[in-house]
C-alpha cells in the first residue's frame, strides 16, 4: 500500500476530530458585552394590569431573572415548562418581557401554558429588547443584587443550563 | 391507526435494509447465487416499505391529524393544501424521510436498469445502497420518528414557517435530495468495483449515466433554492455562502469534476483511481452536508433545532461510511493500475487540471464553512467567514477553469500541440477580447470587472463556436444535417457550457449594474432606479389563506410612459405571527425591478426597498441549460440503445418465464 493513498483517510480523520468537539459547541453562544454592566433600565407596563408598570429601580436590591418570551416563539414552549417549575419553586423573583407580541395572545399563552413570571411587562415595538441586546427570543437574563448583568442564555434554557450554571450563580449571588 | 402503520412499514423497511445490506455483498464474495438474487427484489421490497411510510406521513399532514407531533409543529389547519403536503418535508424528520425514500427510489432504478451488468456487480451496488438506507432508517427511527405522538392531540398545528410556504419550496428540497442522494449511485458502483477489484472502463461506462442525471438534478435544486431565496427573503440576492448553501455547492462541484473524470476513465482508461477517489468524496460530501444541516453545529439562516444526539448518530454513521470507503480506497486502489500515458499536452493534462480547480474549489468552501468551528474547536475564539472570503478565493479559481473550459474539448487526447490550439483558437481570442472591451460600453459605463467577466463569458461562447465548426466540417450535408449528425452527448456538453457563459453574464451585470436604494417612501412619493420611476400609491388590506397582509401599491414608469403597477406584500401570518415580505418582481431577460415593504413608519409612510437587478434571471437560465445539458447527454443513442436491449432483454426473460 503507498502512503499517499492513505492522505485523504488521514484528512478525514481530522475532520471528524474537528465536527466531533463541534458538536458540543453551541455556534449561537456568542458573548454577550453586556456581562458584568449595568442592566439597562426601563419602566414599562404590566401585561395584566397595564395600568400599572414596573421599571429596574423596583427591582434593585435582589438577584432576579430577565426572560424574554412572546406568545409567536416557538421555542418558547420548549423552555416553558422549566420556568414554570422554577416560578413554583419561588427560588428568584422571574420577570417576562413579553417582546414584539400582542398583548391578549400573551395572556392566552401564559394562561394555556401556565405563568411562571411574577410579573411580566410590555415590550410592544422592542425598543427595551434592543437596549438588552435581544436579537432571539427567547432569551434569559442574571441581574444581580447591584443591577449587573451576570449571565445571558440565548436560546431556550435547558435543564443541563439551569442545574449546572443558573441555579448555582443565583445561589451565590444571593448569598453575597 | 395510519401513522402506526407508517412506523411498521418503516421498521420493515429497516429490516429489509438489513438483508439487503449483507447477504448479497457476502454472496458476492462467496460466490453464492441465490444471495445474490436476493439483491433486487429486497431493494424493492425496502423502498415499498418507504414508500408506504412516506404516504402515511403525507397522510397525516393533508388530513391535519395533529396527533402527530410532527405534524402539529409544522402544519396547520388553515395551510392550503399543496403546502400541507409540502409540510410533509418541511420537518427535520420529514426531511430525513425523503432522504429515505429518494435512495429507494434510487436503488430501485438501478435494480431495475442493471440488467446487463454482471450478477455480482449489481449485488455488490446495491448492498452497498442497502447499508446507506440502513444507516438512515435507524437514525429516523432512533432520533428522529416523523411519527411520534402528541398526547393530549394539539387544537391546532404551529404552522409551517411561513418563510417555506412558497411555490418554490415545494420542489426545491426533493429536486435538492435527488442529487444529493443520486451520488449514492456512483459512490455504490465504486466501492463495489473496489470490492471486486474491477477498476475498469466498463465501471466508469455503467456510473457515468447515474452520476450525470444525479448532476442535472442537483444543478435544477440549487438554481430553485437560489431563486426562492432572491424573491422569497426580500433582500434581493442570490446567493449567500450560508453553510447550508455550500452543503449543497460542495457535492455539486465535486460532482462536476467527477463527470469529467469518469469521461477520461472510460474513453482513454486512466484516472482509474482519481475517479474512484472523485466518487467517494462526490457522496462523502452529500454526507457531510446532511450532517452540517442537521446536527447544527454551524448557524445559518435555514436554523434547525440543534440536538446533539442527533449529531453524534449522524457523525458516526459519516465516520463508518466515509472511512471504510477511504480505507477500501487506500488498500485497494494500487491494484487498479494506472491506465494509458499521455502527453504533458493533451485533453486528458487539461481535463486533470479542471479536476485540481474543483477540488480546490470545494475545498475552499468546505475550509470557510467549517473555519469557524476550527477556531472554535481550538478555542481561538467566535467568527464567521462571509461573502468576502468566498469571493475573493472563488473568482481567482474559476478564471483558469473558464480558460480551460475553452481549450480542453479542442484538445487531442494523448498528445495535442501548442502552436496548432493557437493556430484555432486566436480568432476566438481576439474576438473575445474586442467584445470584451466594447460591450460594457453599450451597457453605459465602462468598469475593469464587468470587462473581466464578460471576457470570459465570450471566450466560452466563441470557443464553442469553433468547436462546432471544427465537428460539423468532416460531415456531408447541408450545416443543419451536419449538427444533427453529432451526438446527443456532444450537445449536452456544448449547451452546458453556454451555460456557464449565461451564468457569468448574470452574475458579472448583477455585480457591475445593479442598483439598490432603501427609502422612506410617503404616498405619492417618487423614486428612480435604473430608468425606471416608481412612485407609492399607499398600501390596502389583504387577506389570504392563512395571513393578513398591507399591500402596497407602486406605479412604475420609464420616460413618463405607464409600464406596470407591482404590488409587494407584508404578511403577517395568522398561525406563528410572523411577518413576511413577499416583493413583487417584474422580470424581463434584461433586468428585473425588485420592490419590497420594509417596516411601516410614521404617518402611513414606509421603509421601501427598490432594487434594479439588471440580467440576474440570466443566472438561474444558465443553470437551468448546465442541467439540460446533462440531461440532453443522457439521451445519447449509445443510452437509447442501451435502454432497448435492456427492454427487450426482459420481454424476452418475461418470455421465458
Amino acid at each position: 500500500m503507498s502512503k499517499k493513498l492513505l492522505i485523504p483517510l488521514g484528512v478525514f480523520v481530522v475532520l471528524c476530530a474537528f465536527l466531533l468537539v463541534g458538536l458540543w459547541r453551541d455556534p449561537r453562544e456568542v458573548p454577550s458585552p453586556l456581562i458584568g454592566k449595568p442592566a439597562p433600565s426601563f419602566v414599562l407596563a404590566q401585561l395584566h394590569e397595564p395600568a400599572k408598570t414596573l421599571g429596574t429601580a423596583d427591582l434593585k436590591g435582589q438577584v432576579w431573572l430577565l426572560n424574554v418570551w412572546a406568545s409567536w416563539c416557538v421555542s418558547c414552549r420548549e423552555e416553558h415548562p422549566l420556568l414554570v417549575e422554577l416560578g413554583k419553586a419561588k427560588v428568584v423573583p422571574i420577570v417576562g418581557l413579553n417582546y414584539k407580541d400582542e398583548s391578549v395572545a400573551g395572556k392566552r399563552w401564559l394562561t394555556q401554558n401556565g405563568d411562571p413570571y411574577n410579573v411580566s411587562v410590555v415590550d410592544r415595538d422592542g425598543r427595551v429588547g434592543i437596549d438588552w441586546g435581544v436579537y432571539g427570543v427567547p432569551e434569559t437574563f442574571v441581574v444581580d443584587k447591584a443591577g449587573m448583568i451576570r449571565y445571558k442564555q440565548i436560546g431556550p434554557i435547558t435543564a443541563e443550563a439551569l442545574e449546572k450554571k443558573i441555579l448555582p450563580l443565583i445561589r451565590e449571588l444571593q448569598k453575597s | 391507526m395510519i401513522p402506526e402503520i407508517g412506523q411498521f412499514a418503516l421498521i420493515l423497511a429497516l429490516l429489509l435494509a438489513a438483508i439487503q445490506g449483507t447477504l448479497p455483498l457476502v454472496g458476492a464474495g462467496k460466490r453464492i447465487p441465490a444471495w445474490m438474487a436476493l439483491a433486487r427484489p429486497v431493494a424493492q421490497g425496502q423502498f415499498l416499505f418507504v414508500l408506504v411510510a412516506f404516504a402515511c406521513l403525507a397522510y397525516a399532514f393533508v388530513n391535519s391529524d395533529f396527533s402527530v407531533l410532527n405534524v402539529a409543529t409544522n402544519s396547520n389547519s388553515q395551510l392550503p393544501l399543496q403546502y400541507r403536503f409540502a409540510a410533509t418535508w418541511g420537518s427535520h424528520e420529514g426531511s430525513m424521510l425523503l432522504w429515505v425514500f429518494m435512495l429507494g427510489a434510487w436503488t430501485v432504478a438501478v435494480a431495475l436498469k442493471s440488467r446487463h451488468l454482471p450478477d455480482e456487480m449489481v449485488a455488490r451496488v446495491l448492498g452497498v445502497m442497502g447499508l446507506v438506507a440502513f444507516g438512515f432508517l435507524l437514525f429516523l427511527l432512533l432520533t428522529s420518528n416523523p411519527f411520534d405522538r402528541l398526547f393530549p392531540p394539539a387544537a391546532d398545528g404551529r404552522d409551517l414557517n411561513p418563510l417555506l410556504q412558497d411555490p418554490g419550496m415545494v420542489f426545491h428540497p426533493p429536486l435538492l435530495y435527488m442529487g444529493y442522494v443520486g451520488f449514492s449511485v456512483a459512490f455504490a458502483f465504486a466501492i463495489a468495483a473496489l470490492i471486486g477489484g474491477r477498476l475498469d472502463a466498463t465501471w466508469a461506462r455503467w456510473s457515468r449515466p447515474w452520476t450525470t442525471l444525479a448532476w442535472s438534478f442537483l444543478t435544477g435544486g440549487i438554481m430553485l433554492g437560489s431563486w426562492w431565496a432572491y424573491y422569497e427573503l426580500g433582500w434581493g440576492g442570490w446567493w449567500f455562502w450560508d453553510p447550508v448553501e455550500n452543503a449543497s455547492f460542495m457535492p455539486w462541484l465535486i460532482g462536476t469534476a467527477l463527470i469529467h473524470s469518469l469521461a477520461v476513465t472510460e474513453k482513454r482508461g486512466t484516472f482509474k483511481a482519481w475517479t474512484v477517489l472523485l466518487a467517494i468524496c462526490a457522496f462523502s460530501l452529500s454526507l457531510l452536508g446532511t450532517f452540517l444541516v442537521r446536527s447544527g453545529v454551524l448557524t445559518s439562516v435555514h436554523a434547525f433545532a440543534t440536538d446533539p444526539r442527533r449529531g453524534v448518530f449522524i457523525l458516526a454513521f459519516l465516520a463508518l461510511v466515509i472511512g471504510g470507503s477511504l480505507v477500501l480506497f487506500a488498500t485497494r486502489a494500487p491494484k487498479v493500475g494506472g491506465g494509458g500515458r499521455f502527453e504533458a499536452v493533451s485533453r486528458e493534462t487539461f481535463l486533470l487540471a479542471n479536476n485540481v480547480l474543483l477540488i480546490a474549489a470545494a475545498g475552499s468552501v468546505l475550509l470557510g464553512t467549517l473555519y469557524p468551528l476550527f477556531l472554535d474547536a481550538l478555542n481561538l475564539g467566535k467568527i464567521s467567514v462571509g461573502p468576502p472570503y468566498f469571493d475573493t478565493v472563488f473568482v481567482p479559481l474559476m478564471t483558469p477553469l473558464v480558460f480551460l473550459m475553452g481549450v480542453g474539448p479542442l484538445a487531442r487526447w494523448k498528445e495535442a500541440k501548442l502552436p496548432d490550439l493557437w493556430q484555432r483558437l486566436k480568432w476566438a481570442l481576439a474576438v473575445s477580447l474586442v467584445t470584451a472591451l466594447l460591450l460594457p460600453f453599450a451597457a453605459g459605463s465602462w468598469k475593469p470587472l464587468v470587462s473581466f467577466g464578460l471576457l470570459l463569458a465570450a471566450w466560452i461562447v466563441t470557443t464553442t463556436f469553433v468547436n462546432v465548426r471544427e465537428r460539423s466540417r468532416g460531415v456531408r450535408g447541408g450545416i443543419v444535417a451536419q449538427l444533427a449528425r453529432q451526438p446527443r452527448s456532444y450537445w449536452g456538453m456544448i449547451v452546458a457550457h453556454l451555460g456557464i457563459a449565461v451564468f457569468i453574464v448574470g452574475v458579472t451585470m448583477v455585480k457591475g449594474y445593479e442598483t439598490e436604494r432603501d427609502v422612506r417612501m410617503s404616498v405619492g412619493d417618487k423614486v428612480t432606479v435604473g430608468g425606471y420611476t416608481l412612485r407609492f400609491d399607499g398600501t390596502t388590506e389583504a387577506t389570504g389563506p392563512n395571513y393578513r397582509a398591507a399591500r402596497g401599491a407602486f406605479e412604475v414608469s420609464r420616460d413618463g410612459q405607464h409600464v406596470t403597477t407591482q404590488f409587494p406584500e407584508k404578511r403577517v401570518y395568522n398561525a406563528g405571527g410572523m411577518p413576511m415580505t413577499e416583493a413583487a418582481i417584474r422580470s424581463t431577460p434584461l433586468g428585473d425591478l425588485y420592490v419590497s415593504l420594509g417596516e411601516p413608519v410614521d404617518g402611513g409612510a414606509w421603509s421601501v426597498r427598490v432594487y434594479h437587478k439588471p440580467f440576474i434571471t440570466w443566472i438561474w437560465g444558465g443553470c437551468l441549460l448546465m442541467a439540460l445539458g446533462g440531461l440532453l447527454a443522457l439521451s445519447d443513442r449509445r443510452y437509447r440503445v442501451a435502454m432497448q436491449r435492456e427492454a427487450s432483454a426482459a420481454g424476452g426473460a418475461t418470455a421465458r418465464s
